[in-house]
């Protein structure tokens, strides 16, 4: 028997968690409990539901399954198992959105019920604590970026930039400006700074970049007129390049009278080295599940933070947190505001969380951040670049600051893999990679933000991966493309998903769609 | 500085990465951000708590300032309530593989996509309906769009209210709407897009006109959207039942703590009809097959309905939003099934009623809406104290009284929204009860 089994290969033989389970409805057994709602004691009328009337009394039992409390913890168990957290991966190939290690001590802290068992409407003098760290919070965010004040109310980063694009509207109305009907946004800017601005009933006017990959000033230049209502841009945008003549940008815009708004989705590199406000920028929004490292949860809850200069305050959304010198309460009194963007006051268990994780750092702690997760990228796009079929696109030579966009269009041409399949395959050694954001600008794009949070071995590591799969999309192209092989699933059969008459979004919608099958 | 979440900060790591970069030190790699730029002096932060001990303490001693719902007896809801949490809930949330994933592929986060897949179907099941979406951030979001798509749906931009509704709701909607969709007027004309229900309402009533409502909106050839708490569907008819064409609301009650407004999410239901489907924002997930013969696989249906596939193109926006809450609502359905729902609903309304039939004998308190049912909300007008004393008195005496509506609901007089949940005991409400005619007298 001696020889047969290979020796361990320098690569993990990484395995996904794969127990084929079941569908929570085929695990069903009529009569089983999951868990048993409190008993009604004697002097509590049963039959109180009678009061409703007969076409508002549910006839039948909803169709939920039946299961006992155990089958149910492990059938989420195991779909825990075949999913892959941040925790368990060198999760460093969701560029832009900044997966950084999220602290179990500020896990632990906010599930306590001085916060998780804290109701939104009760008095401000039994939530003093919770709003003294909402009022610090606002008051390091401020600081961070040169803005004024900080609204923590948005519930994530899209919700921010839907808050800035309410409030540049309500700007511009209190000034008898509500003409101003375009909105200027960039190619590598977040989608959502596209989609928000024209769900607010704005043009949408969209800069490319130039051959150096910075957005276009003189289209920037050309664009702007007294119907602009404000750019909204990121820098550095997704491709890492920081824009060095972002004041430029700012100033065109300013001369128009619009509003210039930052989206700070990619502040983690430029931490306490520059700030949104010193750029003349007059809005910006930070996402706290980013930056400030609460965790992702599977796309959120997460949280959002807008800050804003003077002029903008009035706009902000309501309640906003104060401090009277010796006690902190919800102010609600604010007639200009642009109102509520969702219920009460925010995420508040990740606003503890963010206040939590900038505590343990400090200023200079800060500044580290930065500039480790800076030297993070430009090392691993040291190493990427010597994998045969990759490149980085636009400024030749030049460094990146949080995040780098690379081409595989090379490797795409020379052995017909996509840079899709490269990811799939990526998967079988247990780690993540994106491609990015529509529309691919970039061919064959792939997006790679290390932060601060992984190590030199951590970032060596991933190279090999990802080196192994570039190489064996030369050797041995199928195995890439018919990957993943080593995941709790095979490649999906997806044309189904575009079909009205086949796409199952429920349990109930599957059967019906299938029973004559 | 070699701080635990920064493990390259070690020197000697820190200087054979430069020189892997060959940059001769850090500054070089901010090299394209110009000099009047740049930030030459530290932040203004207060000093770090670099241990975990010390930071606990620091955190932990602001956060036990407050008194939360554990400490005193609460009979706040309005929007958020303190329903119980199932440990199994928190336990399956709080599993690292899904509190820290984000946005994997359907293969690698394959337990991502099942479990919010099975949150859509068991919700599906409850609301009885085929089409339910991936969590947007809240019952707000969730009612904003709702009414933006009943608006391109039918081609046409007026909302009738036909219930109360919550105050915060309403400025949510006037803000999101503006431009696009205009709310008020009467449940009729050819400008009616939709009629939105709530059910119950704000005030917590379960209205008997709520079906003529949908009628009278259908005959005008508009849609009715119905916002509903879902954790009263035990005993509450599904709104489907009686014509409902969109459901939405918040899911914070299905096994989620309040979090001082933490636990929100929203979710938006529909027929599964084309002219639905193509209207919705956010992800829905799909079950497909395959290359391997009887494996389920999942993914994302009609994409390129979304801001992701085709930024200011598709519909509304779509972002991280509230996909772990989606995953524990999913926990709290599959661990109730259709007993607990039910029994549960039955147990919120006995409660309720209890509560009612207490206050109503309390000299100084009348229940504006006695005679109609309440699922576990429901309004108390004091004739004679504001509202602001009678919580201060309570509070004093460790009880949360109901949110004052005074300001918001004039023409309620002094009037608070008193909420039971399952968690109130008997002996709860009694106590309540004996405070308030003490506080009263």
């Amino acid at each position: 028997m001696t020889g047969e089994i290979a020796p361990k290969p320098p690569l993990r033989r990484y395995h996904a968690a794969r127990w084929d389970e079941p569908l929570l409805f085929e695990l069903s057994q009529p009569g089983q409990r999951g868990i048993l709602p409190p008993a009604l004691e004697p002097g509590l009328a049963a039959d109180a539901a009678d009061e409703l009337p007969a076409a508002l009394r549910r006839e039948r039992p909803a169709a939920l399954p039946e299961l006992a409390q155990n089958a149910v913890l492990r059938h989420y168990l195991r779909l825990s198992q075949e999913n892959l957290g941040a925790d368990l991966n060198i999760d460093i190939g969701q560029g832009t959105c900044t997966m950084k290690y999220s602290p179990k001590v500020n896990d632990r802290l906010v599930a306590g019920h001085k916060l998780a068992a804290l109701h939104p409407r009760q008095d401000d003098e039994t939530a003093q604590g919770v709003l003294e760290i909402l009022w610090r919070l606002e008051r390091m965010l401020a600081e961070i970026s040169g803005m004024d004040r900080v609204s923590l109310q948005p519930g994530a980063g899209s919700a921010a930039i839907w808050t800035n694009v309410a409030m540049i509207r309500a700007y511009h109305e209190s000034r008898g400006e509500g003409h101003r009907d375009q909105v200027i946004t960039t190619i590598f800017s977040h989608p959502s700074n596209a989609a928000c601005a024209k769900t607010a009933g704005y043009e949408v006017i969209t800069l490319y970049p130039d051959a150096d990959g910075y957005p276009d000033l003189d289209a920037l230049k050309a664009a702007v007129s007294d119907r602009t209502a404000a750019l909204l841009i990121t820098n550095p945008e997704d491709t890492g390049i920081f824009n060095p003549r972002i004041a430029e940008f700012v100033e065109a815009v300013h001369a128009v009278g619009g509003l210039a708004c930052y989206d700070q989705a990619n502040a983690n590199g430029v931490l306490g080295i520059t700030r949104a406000r010193d750029a003349g920028f007059d809005l910006c929004h930070f996402n706290l599940h980013k930056t400030f490292s609460t965790p992702h949860a599977c796309g959120g809850p997460a949280a959002g933070a807008c800050g804003v200069s003077a002029e903008l305050v009035p706009f902000l959304p309501r309640p906003t947190v104060e401090f009277d010198g010796e006690r902190y309460f919800l102010d609600d009194d604010r007639p200009e505001s642009v109102g509520k963007v969702r219920p009460f006051t925010g995420v508040a268990p990740n606003l503890v969380r963010a206040y939590s994780w900038i505590a343990s750092l400090g200023a200079e702690g800060l500044r580290e951040v930065a500039e480790i997760a800076v030297l993070n990228n430009n090392y691993l796009m040291t190493q990427m670049l010597k994998i045969r079929g990759i490149s980085a696109p636009y400024a030749k030579g030049r460094r990146r600051i949080e995040q780098v966009r690379y081409s595989w269009e090379e490797l795409a041409e020379e052995t017909g893999v996509h840079s899709e399949d490269l990811g799939h395959r990526a998967a079988d050694y247990g780690v993540h990679y994106w491609t990015s954001h529509h529309p691919y600008v970039v061919p064959e794009p792939a997006t790679l933000e290390p932060t601060e949070s992984y190590s030199k071995r951590d970032l060596d590591e991933y190279v090999a991966i990802m080196n192994a799969v570039a190489e064996e999309a030369y050797a041995d192209p199928e195995t890439v493309r018919t990957a993943p092989h080593r995941s709790s699933v095979h490649l999906n059969k997806e044309e189904t998903l575009d079909d009205a008459g086949a796409w199952a979004v429920t349990w109930r919608a599957y059967r019906r769609k299938n029973a004559e099958r | 500085m070699e701080h635990p979440y920064i493990p390259n900060a070690v020197p000697e790591v820190k200087a054979s990465m430069l020189a892997a970069t060959g940059a001769a030190d850090i500054e070089e790699f901010y090299a394209d951000i110009p000099e009047s730029l740049r930030l030459r002096r530290p932040l203004d932060l207060p000093p770090p708590l670099r241990g975990e001990a010390e930071l606990v303490r620091h955190v932990g001693g602001l956060l036990d300032r407050n008194t939360s719902t554990r400490d005193a007896l609460s009979f706040l809801g309005g929007g958020c309530y303190a329903h119980h949490v199932p440990a199994v809930c928190d336990e399956v949330n709080s599993r690292s593989e899904f509190l820290t994933a984000y946005a994997g592929e359907p293969y690698e986060d394959h337990g991502r996509f099942q479990a919010l897949w099975e949150y859509q179907s068991l919700m599906g099941e409850l609301l009885e309906m085929d089409v339910v979406n991936v969590p947007v951030y809240d019952g707000f979001q969730a009612t904003a769009t709702a009414l933006r798509m009943a608006a391109r749906i039918t081609g046409r931009g007026r909302v009738a209210l036909a219930t109360p509704i919550d105050p915060d709701l309403r400025s949510k909607l006037d803000d999101y709407l503006k431009g696009a969709v205009t709310l008020g007027g009467p449940v009729d004309g050819d400008d009616l897009a939709a009629v939105y229900i709530g059910y119950p309402t704000f005030l917590g009533v379960v209205d008997p006109r709520i079906p003529s409502h949908v009628e009278a909106a259908h005959a005008a050839g508009g849609l009715a959207v119905v916002g509903c708490d879902p954790i009263g569907l035990g005993v509450l008819a599904p709104p489907s039942s009686f014509g409902a064409d969109i459901v939405c609301g918040d899911i914070q009650s299905l096994g989620m703590h309040p979090q001082y407004g933490g636990g929100h999410a929203g979710f938006i239901a529909t027929r599964d009809e084309e002219r639905f489907v193509e209207e919705f924002p956010s992800r829905l997930f799909g079950l497909v097959p395959t290359t391997v013969d009887g494996e389920y696989g999942f993914g994302d249906v009609a994409y390129e309905r979304t801001s992701f596939a085709r930024r200011e193109q598709g519909k509304e926006w779509v972002g991280t939003a509230a996909a772990l809450w989606g995953i524990t609502a999913g926990v709290y359905l599959a661990l109730m099934g259709p007993t607990g729902m039910r029994e549960l609903g039955e147990g919120l309304m006995a409660r309720c009623r209890h509560l009612k039939d207490l206050l109503a004998g309390i000299d100084g308190i009348e229940i504006p809406d006695a005679g109609l049912p309440h699922l576990k909300e429901f309004v108390v007008t004091f004739t004679g104290r504001t509202v602001a004393e009678v919580n201060a008195a309570l509070r004093e005496r460790g009880i949360f009284g109901g949110h004052d509506l005074s300001e918001d609901f004039p023409h309620l007089g002094r009037s608070a929204l008193y909420c039971v949940t399952e968690l109130h005991t008997k002996a709860d409400l009694d106590r309540l009860a004996a405070e308030l005619k003490e506080v009263l007298a």
